[in-house]
């Protein structure tokens, strides 16, 4: 066996779905279509021209979003699909997990479905007694075995079907978002599978989300977006490339959705025009790089009679789990009264990787009450390739006593 | 679809374990459990040995009319169990198809085996009741299994062809039943061929002897039972005719195998 061979060859891939135009498919449709000479689908691109290869002993990520494609280029993996175009070569046998517990009947017992889960994925009768044991110890499952499967709790099913699964002896694996199910003592013990799995110098493939898994495990990642790969590279790249993926289409409304609705209200007269923040990168809202200068560019405008009203400006730095990490206030270092244009500045931000939104108040500096109080007006996002802990970076040093 | 791969290692377990599923799960909570499955041809016979015995006298001139009743409709049975489980196969076993990759006619076939299994017993109780009433067995008996062949041969042909087909179009569950009700009566099982000679003429008894089934019941009967059954042979003689039900089931496993080998790459997307 050569070291450098490829475990996976994918080679010029691509995958088009017929997406069906009426709900109804039956004959009836199918000969009304036939007649009047229309196609009763319309294609849908899903993976584009795509190419890539595995070693073999790599621990291989693929990461993308919702709809990326990433599900689709898994299926085609692992021969569910076939491709339109292209070609996709496994060397030595392969084994799936899309979803853990394929063929699971809630109606048998945890011993049969062993058998017929282990049968699923390739195992002889003779290999699914030999690991029957080791199965139920790992899954801890002991006593339950002999009961039938529907009254076993969703984590339960989760490490029995984990168990199995584990025991593939395929040369390449495939584990698509297994990750995140079982509780800590469980997840740990995955790990450690992961760990040894890597080891033995399985080659596998993790599809995931989490970047923290990519991180631990992976030694290349492929990040694949709109059906294309974006690129492949190291864990610690890809998690700066993915956040910023995440961003660009992230609408700031969407941003929200953890928090309460969008609301803006107040007595009027000074309102908001609009907000900028200065970013390098153009996108829907700012990317930052950490500790990059940040600056805030209110403009407003003002009804006849206001132009040269006292007010203050007060901002609101909200983080995705709805912290209030900062409230910078201009009252105490007034604005000119017939200022259109305010700018906010801070050099070197010290918020840590994430996703923030601004809420801006324009108060009325005499009557406290709010010309215009605009409830998370816009986002934007903080993005490092290293990794970060708590809300802020506080800076400091090491030194010896 | 080569034939070394149905019977491959991996694919032989997998074939084993859908197939002890599906037993297990249909008498799932039943007191019974398995011997329903030698209650209900039991019971079935009594209700024909009661009807047709005593008050439906179609059969009278028919030697052992009850089991040569039972026969053709246990065989019937066989027929649309296979085909309907065969055709629902597919889509029931979606789940499985989206998530793992194995060769499909695998579920098609596991649909049809425990039909079989099923035919096998009811023929276990029409053995019984053929020892008990003093059926005389022929040699002709050895046809039989030849008999059974054709039958699951054509079961399974038209089983390929419609789980394919129902991947594509709900409406073929529905055509199949409507079909299969039409073809109950549209084949000599609840009466003797001999009636229809009678009534409508040769030619119509020849026109319904040209649907396999119609053919494989009553060559079984023949086979079996009494040689009073009225079989092909006894309405023509032209050979051509008589291999008309034969050509139609292998013209019907050639053209599905090849609209399933077709179609079966894409179950995953379409299912």
């Amino acid at each position: 066996m050569i070291q450098n061979e490829p475990a996976v060859i994918v080679k010029d891939v691509s995958k088009t779905f017929k997406i069906p135009l009426d709900k109804a498919t039956g004959v009836k449709q199918a000969l009304v279509r036939f007649a009047r000479r229309k196609k009763g689908y319309r294609n849908f691109k899903v993976l584009d021209d795509i190419s890539f290869e595995i070693k073999k002993g790599e621990f291989f990520g693929i990461v993308g979003r919702n709809g990326s494609g990433k599900s689709t280029l898994l299926k085609l993996l692992a021969g569910i699909y076939v491709p339109d175009k292209g070609l996709i070569q496994v060397n030595g046998t392969l084994t799936p997990f899309i979803e853990l517990g394929v063929g699971f009947n809630p109606e048998l017992t945890g011993k049969e479905n062993v058998f017929l889960n282990g049968a699923l994925l390739g195992f002889s009768r003779k290999e699914v007694e030999a690991m029957y044991d080791e199965v139920v110890e790992f899954a801890e499952l002991g006593e339950f075995m002999a009961e039938k499967l529907k009254n076993f709790s969703s984590g339960m099913q989760v490490r029995l079907a984990f168990s199995i699964a584990i025991r593939a002896r395929s040369d390449v694996l495939i584990m698509d978002e297994v990750l995140a199910v079982g509780d800590a003592d469980f997840q740990k013990k995955c790990f450690n599978v992961f760990r040894q799995l890597k080891k033995e110098g399985r080659t596998i493939i993790l599809v995931t989300h989490d970047m923290g898994n990519v991180e631990r495990f992976c030694d290349r990642v492929l990040i694949v977006d709109k059906g294309a790969p974006v690129s492949i590279t190291t864990p610690s790249k890809a998690a700066a490339i993915y956040a910023r993926l995440n961003i660009d289409d992230t609408k700031p409304s969407e941003v929200n959705t953890q928090g309460k609705e969008i609301s803006r209200w107040g007595t009027g007269g000074i309102r908001i025009k609009d907000l900028i923040i200065k970013s390098p990168k153009k996108s829907v809202s700012p990317i930052l790089n950490f500790e990059d200068d940040f600056k805030i560019t209110i403009n407003l405008t003002k009804e006849k009679g206001f132009e040269d009203k006292s007010f203050d400006v007060g901002l609101a730095f909200i983080n995705q789990d709805n912290v209030t990490v900062a409230g910078p206030n201009s009252s105490l270092d007034p604005i000119d009264p017939s200022a259109e244009s305010i700018t906010f500045s801070v050099d070197k931000l010290p918020l840590q990787p994430g996703d923030y939104t601004v809420t801006v108040a324009i108060i009325d500096r005499e009557t406290s009450e709010a010309f215009d109080f605009y409830d998370r007006a816009t986002s934007f996002h903080v993005v490092s390739d290293k990794p970060a802990q708590g809300v802020v970076a506080i800076g400091g040093k090491w030194s010896k006593k | 679809m080569k034939l070394s791969n149905i019977f491959s290692k991996r694919n032989r377990v997998l074939l084993r374990e859908l197939v002890s599923t599906d037993f297990k799960l249909r008498y799932q909570g039943s007191v019974l459990g398995y011997f329903w499955s030698l209650l209900k041809p039991l019971f079935m016979f009594a209700v024909l040995y009661i009807v047709f015995g005593h008050f439906l006298r179609v059969g009278e001139t028919v030697e052992h009319f009850s089991i040569y009743l039972l026969l053709g409709i246990v065989m019937w049975s066989f027929f649309t169990e296979a085909t309907n489980q065969g055709l629902a196969s597919i889509i029931n076993h979606g789940d499985l198809i989206r998530k793992i990759n194995f060769p499909k006619y695998i579920i098609v076939i596991s649909g049809s085996l425990s039909a079989l299994i099923n035919l096998g017993l009811n023929l276990v109780i029409i053995a019984v009741f053929m020892f008990i009433n003093g059926v005389q067995l022929t040699w002709g008996a050895l046809l039989f299994p030849i008999y059974i062949v054709e039958l699951y041969a054509f079961a399974l042909s038209l089983a390929f062809f419609f789980s394919a087909a129902y991947v594509k179009y709900r409406d073929v569950s529905h055509i199949w039943e409507v079909i299969l009700q039409g073809a109950f009566y549209a084949t000599p099982i609840l009466y003797p061929l001999s009636l229809v000679i009678n009534e409508a003429g040769t030619f119509i008894a020849q026109l319904l002897m040209l649907n396999p089934i119609a053919q494989i019941i009553q060559d079984s009967r023949h086979a079996l039972i009494t040689h009073q059954t009225t079989v092909m042979g006894d309405l023509t003689s032209n050979i051509l005719i008589q291999a008309v039900p034969f050509v139609i089931v292998i013209v019907s496993a050639v053209f599905a195998s090849y609209y399933f080998k077709k179609h079966s790459a894409y179950f995953s997307e379409n299912v």
